[in-house]
């Protein structure tokens, strides 16, 4: 084959803010170059994800190949790598951004700049990208192109004039978009010649090719039979297959050269050895230094996942560690709990990551699980000097031996509406926000920040935000620090014993609140027994909550059904069955959705 | 608690001194009889019965009966019939000469012990002079009347469709046509009852000196006018009143010398009914006529719950063998399950003895761990060769009994 001439390239990924269309695009961008008939052309089809679908969300960073043939009569090779726009997921915008040249950025024509359209922009600027915005959704009864190019360059000041006025959804003016990128999307530059030098930017495990490796060439060029080696981890092997991305797809070809982007398979026994953001090289001919990668992305919520059925265990350690080489920024490590087993304490970069990975071990890994309260990393400065990074609230120690404790904190930055400015300012209040400054990026848009504890946002600050904005506001933040506070451990007690997956560490002044809350649920949510079972919060000894589950004083099955035996056995497997799904603490079984239940106490406002 | 009633099983229901042929070599077993025909469907009823039938319908339906007995001929000399029990739907609503049909036919086929039980279900209003009489004729010799309740409104809920007057008329007959073993089927957690009304339905019950009655909770079925409506629902008692409602039951009647033999039964002595004690102590039992289950040889079955097949089937002339069922064959570990889950409804509870002749393994070996939670809490007790529930076990018995599967 014949090199491919590196002018004729481009390497570029498309940015947003969550909902404004982005995903569309790319499905246009590839429906519009003829990859896929008509008839092939699923609605989205870079979201592979069933749950991605079901969403509507991009979790997964996803790459695609297209030709185009451009109005200079010239055939470009555009590869397209898809971005997830979640707060959640920055860290996977950021390895798709390290493999191109530029980004589109597509704004919606309605709602203007978001908080995600600013942070995507700058992650994009960051990694010396040429941005290119797009105006989308101009169909909208509601959008006002001018006003959106306006504040594209007021507020982040690139060139907005000839940005494209498309409709994704209608297909309107699409080739302007091709065009574009283009005319001002660079083509890569890099070496044949030099060693081999490529950016791991994403793998996933495949049960036939074993490892397949998504990477990007700087220099150099690869192909079947070349030896190649990881630059972080030293692992080598030789190389079984090299190809492109179809939509959907993988296409072999010859070989991969400097500015393209493939697939690479070898054959790597342990998926541990491909890390995200790693370099490969030429074993033989290995390049000087590595490329720079990426920030290590650290977890900041950390919970509990246990299977329900403890036979499960080692299907649970498959199932992460195969999710764990699509995404990095999972970890995870064996912990045991007196009342779920085995299992593993995780951490995520959020929220809806811990959500989505469930999820995903759920469906397409077939597990039944039970998640503990999410936390965050505390420090525990203990009396000895010590510090602790504590991430599983059993492990805290003895009060008399902590000298004082730290919560990390984030910088928020909510971008709302004025009308709602007041609601979302008692939010970050009741949530320990402290008020750092405002500011009016127009006349009718306003930008709050806050310090927030970590710990108060991380279980459905996202829901309350949007519901006490009526979905006006939108939300960012960055890691700010640790700082110190008065931290307490909550203890729940069921029938005197104390739960440690039921534990967790709380500021002292909201404790009473979500003990109180946290009784409450759970005695809707354990049935009764033979006998009463008290449910108590606790704070070290002293109980700060208290409810009673009544005992069961009758429970007959007081009719006859004649000779049928079946329907009276039905009736006690039934019974039978719903003991199976529950967890024994002591002498009462807990139904394991009593442990989920009480993470969502505050959905109900 | 004075246990009133030992040893119940072995000697109530060997038979007397009738005459038989061939008695010693064959095996026990008891008849049950579907009649799925009412004057119309009460509210809370999910059992098998059609009150829309025609008169064509029901002659058909005796026919195919007749014929499915018939065909059982070969297995019928295995056994001596110890028990029959005519149930519904409402038996009643059949004709005396229809009854005399099936009554022929089942002695022609089978070999019934001279004294054995022979119950008929009624309800109050399809009695008559002539019926009764005839009844008494065929050798039926016990009568289960369902009451539910005194109350009127209680009966109206119900749909029901007599009031206690009626049903007074109907008791007044029975004794006079000479039948000395009567159960009167009550009723408590019914919508709109209260502890009270409960109480007076019991002592109105206990006037009439039944032989025999049966107390059962209402159990609100899928597919029945009570499912899912809130207005009954909402009127339900509480647990609590319920609770009440059976403990006085268990007192009130035990004060006038009944005896509780089983969770929802009581008689006075030597009249339990032995047909009910066969399905409880895992005896053998064939079930004639639609949706009738079967305990036989070990295996389970029941027959088809489609009327206008039954009734085809039966019907055809060119019929030459019964009616293929899907069979389960009872394994060691269902058994024993069955045998505790069942046998545990009896007051006199399940012998140790009997589960290790049955199962070749002491009772501890298997259920070690749950009798011991369980006499743990005295919710049950161990004496001797017997394993019971203690009268708090009785009101949680689900509970109990789910714990004895395997």
């Amino acid at each position: 084959m014949a090199i491919i001439d590196q002018k004729k390239i481009r390497n570029f990924c498309i940015v947003a803010h969550i909902d404004h269309g982005k995903s569309t695009l790319a499905d246009r961008i590839i429906e519009k170059t003829g990859l896929l008939t008509n008839r092939e052309m699923q609605e989205q089809v870079l979201d592979n994800m069933e749950l991605e679908r079901e969403r509507g969300i991009t979790i997964k960073a996803q790459a695609v190949r297209i030709i185009y043939k451009a109005q200079d009569g010239e055939e470009y090779i555009l590869n397209l790598i898809d971005t997830p726009g979640h707060v959640d997921f920055n860290y996977e915008v950021s390895r798709s951004l390290a493999a191109c040249e530029g980004a589109v950025l597509v704004v919606d024509a309605a709602q203007g700049i978001e908080a995600q359209t600013l942070a995507n922009v700058y992650l994009a600027l960051d990694h010396n990208l040429d941005v290119m915005p797009v105006i989308n959704k101009i169909d909208l009864p509601s959008a006002d192109p001018e006003r959106v190019v306006n504040e594209i360059e007021d507020v982040i000041g690139i060139e907005a004039q000839d940005a494209p006025r498309i409709s994704a959804k209608n297909g309107l003016n699409i080739e302007d978009v091709l065009e574009q990128i283009v005319k001002k999307i660079p083509a890569p530059s890099g070496d044949y010649e030099e060693p081999l030098k490529a950016l791991i930017f994403d793998s996933i495990y495949d049960s036939y090719k074993g490892v397949i490796v998504f990477c990007r060439l700087f220099d150099g060029h690869v192909s079947k039979g070349t030896k190649i080696r990881m630059f972080a981890t030293g692992a080598e092997a030789e190389v079984v297959e090299v190809g492109i991305f179809g939509a959907g797809q993988f296409i072999p070809c010859e070989e991969l050269s400097a500015g393209m982007v493939g697939y690479v398979t070898a054959s790597l026994k342990n998926v541990k050895e491909t890390t995200v953001g790693d370099t490969i090289t030429d074993a033989e001919r290995p390049c000087a230094e590595p490329l720079a990668g990426y920030k290590k992305v650290n977890p900041m919520v950390y919970c509990g996942l246990y299977p329900s059925d403890g036979a499960k265990y080692p299907d649970l350690r498959d199932a992460l560690e195969k999710l764990q080489l699509n995404d990095a920024s999972l970890s995870f490590e064996p912990e045991t709990s007196v009342a779920l087993g085995f299992g593993f304490r995780c951490g995520f970069l959020g929220l809806l990551h811990l959500e989505i990975i469930q999820e995903r071990l759920e469906r397409e890994y077939n597990l039944d699980l039970v998640t503990t309260a999410p936390g965050v990393i505390y420090k525990v400065h203990k009396t000895d000097g010590e510090v602790i990074d504590l991430t599983n609230p059993s492990n805290l120690p003895d009060p008399s031996v902590i000298e004082y404790m730290e919560e990390p904190y984030v910088a928020a930055e909510i971008m709302v509406t004025t009308d709602y400015v007041g609601p979302i300012m008692q939010l970050c209040q009741e949530r320990r926000g402290v008020y750092k400054s405002m500011e009016y990026m127009e006349a009718t848009r306003a930008t709050l920040k806050y310090d927030l504890p970590l710990n108060e946002i991380i279980y459905d600050f996202f829901d309350a935000l949007k519901s006490r904005s009526r979905g006006y506001a939108s939300f960012d933040y960055e890691m700010k620090g640790y700082q110190r506070s008065e931290l307490v451990k909550l203890d729940i007690l069921i029938n005197r014993e104390e739960v440690d997956a039921l534990s967790f560490i709380i500021h002292k002044d909201t404790a009473y609140e979500r003990g109180r809350k946290m009784c409450e649920r759970l005695k809707e949510e354990i049935p009764r027994h033979l006998f009463e079972i008290p449910i108590q919060a606790a704070i070290g000894s002293k109980v700060i909550a208290r409810e009673t589950v009544k005992a069961v004083r009758k429970d007959v099955l007081a009719k006859c059904y004649g000779g049928d035996i079946t329907r009276k056995r039905k009736l006690l497997e039934k019974q039978k069955e719903g003991k199976k799904r529950m967890r024994q603490i002591g002498n009462v079984e807990i139904p394991q959705k009593a442990f989920m239940s009480v993470l969502k106490l505050d959905s109900g406002e | 608690m004075v246990k009133c009633c030992p040893n119940i099983s072995d000697e109530t229901i060997k038979p007397g001194l009738g005459i038989r042929r061939d008695t010693d070599v064959k095996k026990e077993i008891s008849l049950y009889i579907h009649i799925p025909f009412c004057v119309n469907k009460c509210n809370y009823c999910d059992f098998l019965s059609f009150p829309a039938c025609t008169g064509t319908c029901k002659a058909a339906y005796i026919n195919a009966l007749q014929r499915e007995m018939e065909l059982y001929a070969k297995e019928a000399d295995q056994y001596r019939v110890v028990s029959v029990y005519i149930g519904g739907g409402t038996p009643s609503i059949l004709s005396l000469e229809q009854i005399e049909m099936l009554m022929y036919t089942l002695r022609e086929v089978w070999d019934v012990d001279a004294d054995a039980e022979i119950t008929i279900e009624m309800n109050p209003g399809t009695a008559d002079q002539m019926k009764l009489l005839g009844y008494r004729q065929l050798g039926i010799n016990r009568i289960s009347m369902g009451l539910q309740t005194t109350n009127k409104e209680e009966l109206a809920c119900l749909g029901r469709i007599y009031n206690y007057d009626h049903f007074y008329i109907a008791w007044k007959m029975l004794r006079e046509a000479g039948f000395d073993n009567i159960n009167i089927d009550i009723m408590m957690g019914l919508p709109g009852q209260t502890f009270q009304s409960y109480q007076k339905t019991l002592s109105k019950v206990l006037s009439l000196r039944p032989e025999h009655v049966s107390a059962y909770s209402l159990i609100i079925e899928e597919n029945t006018p009570f499912y899912n409506n809130p207005a009954v629902l909402s009127q339900l008692p509480d647990e609590e009143t319920e609770r009440m409602m059976y403990t006085f039951t268990k007192n009130f009647l035990e004060g006038y010398g009944y005896c509780q033999y089983e969770i929802s039964n009581y008689a006075v002595e030597g009249r339990e009914c032995r047909h009910n004690i066969v399905y409880w102590e895992d005896r053998s039992y064939l079930g004639l006529g639609l949706g009738a289950s079967s305990y036989m040889s070990g295996n389970r079955f029941t027959n088809t719950a489609d009327l206008e097949y039954y009734i085809q089937y039966y019907n055809d002339e060119k019929c030459v063998s019964l009616m293929p069922l899907e069979k389960t064959v009872i394994d060691t570990k269902t058994h024993m399950e069955e045998f505790m889950f069942l046998g545990l409804r009896m007051m006199q509870g399940v012998s140790r003895q009997r589960f290790k002749s049955l199962f070749g393994k002491d009772i501890y070996d298997v259920y070690g761990t749950v009798l011991n939670k369980y006499e743990g809490m005295e919710l049950l007790t161990v004496s001797g060769d017997s394993v019971s529930l203690t009268a708090q076990g009785v009101s949680l018995s689900n509970i109990i009994m789910a714990d004895f599967l395997l």
